[in-house]
């Protein structure tokens, strides 16, 4: 009996997937969608590995965008002068999260011990340098094509892998707040002095979240690069840091659930505006876009969802309970 | 051996010496109270002994260990745990989890179990979560532990916290001011339960506390700071009549 | 060498720039822990109202930079009644007023990028007088130069004049030490709170339109940069450190300018927030900052 219960979440992603790909094969989800919706999974992951250090973790990144570029720009160069069938891909995208994660441990060790604003503003740093970087790679080497933007990526992110990868980053990201080492990172947000004195090595969790959270982008990074026929470093700026930073915010500090709702609503929120606003008014998505931001700010600061999750245990009627002592703690899982 | 020694412990910040010349033996399962005026070095002294700062003079010896230059999380998972003046509860966290962080050095399993749910990690989760239940019931606390620990009344945080030291296995627990903003007859049911569980837990409990009622009734002795300095050392009714003492708390005039 | 003293003047220039946006960071910042992004956006509507001033209406430029000063410092103080302070008496967490700070940014930018407003594009700002250098020791100094380098001088000391040496200032002082204490002590915080954004958001315009003056293109967008910039000046300076910030925003202003004058303009953004990295590992608190221990 309770075997089943465990097998559901699995079963409900098999069915959502083999939905998605039938409508997509069969033309119902047109083109252009089927793009937001992949863009919108590459979103997720990147956002839930912000989430991990900064709604998690209480670690301040305004940079989170530079790793996402990191990664797509390894990734995209592993295939474009390697090779572009699924073994390369995985090899690139491996790759791309790799060297985003080593970046970010280089990068962390240093200056993860500043305070909140200083980390945000270092971070923010961090990420306008980077952005320089790739706007000068074609010194690197030419194939990287500098500020002109990086051609020739083979466009092989299918639905499967992207889908299939988000789902593995969203349950690797669940496993980890579900855990011991969940709670030593939550009380590191939480009183980062209470939580030495507690036993916690504060240093090591900041920079486990850290990294974990940049290869995340680092992946995410490398799906998108094989998402677009090129790659302009423009997509890695300050702003790009924003968006994710946002949903992250929006969607409520310690829910993973908020993140993956919110990334996904925000892409296709900025989509359908785009949509569905005349050709005249089409100037004014951002406008609208900045509105919504502060209104939602204002109004419920917490965010959607803030440190509330999702629990199909509550969902279908059970007690919302950690009443369980066997297989750790219910409270919140799927 | 003495499970606590200080030796001469000076901690200076500038030109302003808030604790100066502190010595302190204590011997396992003591029971010493540390009291004195506002700002008499008392929690300086509770923070140099639990590594947060380093003593600008002089030693802390821990079961027979040099603590020079361990950091605070080292203390903690050496022995010694502790509670705060002003509650540090983790609040957007259950009172079962505020008990079960302390608990992660001995959690039972490592990354790698917990990322991908390996068998440890549900045997490691059980015995945690049932060592913590236990713990939140010895407190009083069971009820509360799926309460956000910054929604629970101001008394009942207070007994987390002590839960929460407790869960780190010590030997040496200090309390900081844990009868702060308590009534008469909550200070009653906190004596009995200082002394409860120092004997089930084996505790060695060192206390700052203003609260004579607390002290009197509970510290076995006492030593007195005031600037920093150590003024008098002694049993409760030794202390209670000392002149420097009464002079530090309620002025030249008084005791004169 | 006289390349050198003419990039050495230039510094001094962007750097004077910079010192007066950064003020308006580290002054806000000291009141109320935000970190007002909007207020490089500020800088920008300030440009355009001094372009507006004397390049469209025709106005002398010196009125140009008060109307400037005045229009900003009301939108300063707008911004702060819609947007902040509804979170400040809600007691929100500070990340909810730095997103809304963002989301305030944001908003400008694009809602200046309307076609009815200023519209996307660059436009070319043609200077109220005319180029004229005089030769001092060698070196080439611009009546540009010194028209900045006079007007920052004399704003800077009339800003000192009013937070040390006047009431106002002095409850800024105290709001910035202890909110509460201060609240208590009788003084409307509010109305401190108000202040602060209008000088800060009236400092900015003068930085917008000497800006303007000075670098002859602007555009919507033409806040962002220069707001991040003069920001991490105020943390190099020590955040919510007055003299620190204009120190900051001379480091900063020197350090672009020789990178991009003797490396390669390409460089000169990294070089910039590298220098912030450096200075917040080596001392967090800034150069001038204090650091406070947290008592535990």
């Amino acid at each position: 009996m309770k075997d089943w219960k465990k097998l559901l979440p699995g079963i409900i992603l098999v069915v959502v997937f083999a939905l998605l790909m039938v409508l997509r094969s069969v033309g119902l989800i047109g083109l252009y969608w089927a793009k937001v919706l992949d863009l919108s999974l590459v979103i997720t992951i990147s956002a839930t590995g912000l989430s991990l250090i900064y709604g998690f973790t209480g670690q301040f990144s305004l940079g989170h965008a530079a790793f996402y570029g990191i990664g797509a720009y390894t990734a995209g160069f592993v295939t474009k002068t390697l090779g572009s069938d699924p073994w390369w891909f995985a090899i690139a995208l491996l790759a791309g999260a790799a060297t985003a994660g080593l970046i970010g441990l280089l990068i962390g060790m240093p200056i993860l011990r500043l305070r909140s604003d200083y980390l945000g503003i270092a971070t923010l740093g961090f990420g306008i340098i980077v952005k320089v970087l790739l706007d000068n790679t074609d010194k690197l080497a030419p194939a990287l094509g500098g500020s002109r933007g990086m051609l020739g990526i083979p466009q092989v992110s299918t639905f499967t892998w992207i889908f299939w990868l988000a789902v593995g980053t969203v349950l690797l990201a669940r496993n980890l707040i579900l855990s011991s080492h969940g709670r030593a990172l939550t009380s590191v947000r939480e009183d980062e002095i209470a939580s030495d004195l507690m036993g916690i090595d504060t240093t090591r969790f900041k920079t486990l979240a850290f990294v974990m959270g940049c290869s995340f982008a680092g992946l995410a990074g490398g799906l998108y690069a094989h998402l677009y026929p090129f790659l302009h470093p423009t997509s890695f700026d300050f702003l790009k840091s924003l968006d994710v930073l946002l949903v992250v915010v929006l969607g409520g500090l310690g829910s993973l659930t908020g993140t993956v709702v919110t990334a996904i609503g925000w892409v296709f929120l900025l989509e359908w505006l785009r949509a569905v606003l005349p050709g005249d008014f089409l100037e004014f998505r951002g406008v609208i876009y900045a509105l919504v931001l502060v209104i939602v700010m204002i109004v419920r600061p917490q965010g959607l969802l803030g440190g509330k999750e999702f629990s199909l245990n509550r969902f279908f009627g059970g007690k919302g309970g950690s009443g369980s002592t066997r297989g750790g703690n219910q409270r919140a899982s799927a | 051996m003495p499970l606590l020694e200080c030796k001469e412990v000076c901690r200076y910040f500038g030109g302003l010496k808030a604790v100066n010349n502190f010595n302190l033996t204590l011997d396992h399962g003591e029971l010493v109270g540390l009291i004195g005026p506002n700002g008499a070095g008392k929690t300086t002294c509770f923070n140099v002994i639990t590594g947060i700062f380093p003593p600008t003079m002089g030693k802390v010896i821990f079961d027979g260990k040099d603590m020079a230059g361990i950091p605070p999380y080292k203390v903690t998972q050496t022995g010694i745990a502790r509670t705060f003046q002003n509650i540090r509860l983790f609040k957007e966290m259950t009172a079962l989890d505020n008990v079960r962080v302390t608990m992660h050095p001995r959690a039972g399993y490592g990354l790698l179990d917990s990322l991908l749910r390996l068998p440890n990690f549900g045997k490691g989760e059980a015995t945690m979560t049932k060592r913590a239940e236990a713990l939140l019931e010895r407190m009083g606390l069971l009820s509360r532990r799926d309460a956000k620990a910054g929604s629970l009344p101001y008394g009942e945080q207070r007994r987390l916290e002590i839960a929460r030291a407790l869960a780190a296995s010590p030997k040496l627990l200090l309390l900081d001011e844990p009868a702060a903003g308590m009534n008469p007859s909550e200070v009653g049911s906190l004596v009995a339960m200082i002394k409860g569980i120092k004997q089930d837990f084996n505790l060695t409990v060192l206390l700052i506390e203003h609260q004579m009622g607390l002290v009197n009734n509970v510290c076995e002795r006492l030593v007195v700071l005031d600037f920093g300095e150590t003024i008098a050392a002694g049993t409760p009714s030794e202390i209670q009549t000392n002149p420097r003492v009464l002079e530090a708390y309620l002025g030249k005039a008084v005791a004169g | 060498m006289t390349q050198l003293l003419d990039q050495l003047l230039n510094g001094l220039q962007l750097g004077f720039v910079y010192a007066l946006i950064a003020l308006g960071y580290t002054m806000v910042y000291g009141i109320v822990r935000l970190i007002n992004f909007a207020h490089g956006d500020v800088f920008m509507v300030g440009a355009f109202l001094g372009y507006f001033g004397f390049g469209v209406w025709g106005l002398p430029w010196p009125v140009a930079i008060l109307i400037s000063m005045v229009g900003c410092a009301l939108l300063g103080v707008t911004i702060e009644r819609l947007a902040y302070r509804p979170l400040r008496d809600k007691g929100a967490p500070r990340i909810a007023a730095l997103i809304t700070a963002i989301g305030v940014s944001l908003f400008l930018e694009y809602f200046a990028s309307l076609k009815f407003v200023f519209g996307p594009n660059f436009r070319v700002v043609t200077r109220p007088f005319a180029d004229k250098q005089w030769m001092l020791g060698g070196v080439a100094i611009s009546n540009v130069q010194v028209l900045i380098i006079g007007v920052v001088a004399v704003i800077l000391a009339v800003l000192l004049f009013i937070v040390y040496r006047t009431k106002m200032g002095k409850a800024m002082r105290a709001v910035s030490y202890d909110q509460d204490a201060a609240r208590l002590m009788g003084i409307n915080v509010n109305q401190v709170i108000t202040f602060t954004f209008a000088i800060g958001s009236a400092l900015a315009a003068v930085a917008g339109v000497l800006f303007a003056i000075a670098y002859p293109q602007i555009f919507p967008f033409m806040g962002i940069m220069p707001g991040l910039k003069a920001f991490t000046a105020a943390v190099l300076g020590g955040i919510g450190n007055i003299p620190g910030a204009v120190l900051g925003a001379l480091i900063m202003g020197q350090a672009e300018v020789l990178t991009a004058g003797y490396l390669t303009t390409n460089y000169r953004d990294a070089i910039a927030f590298s220098i912030l990295i450096l200075v917040l590992l080596v001392k967090p608190a800034g150069l001038l900052g204090k650091a406070g221990p947290e008592k535990v």
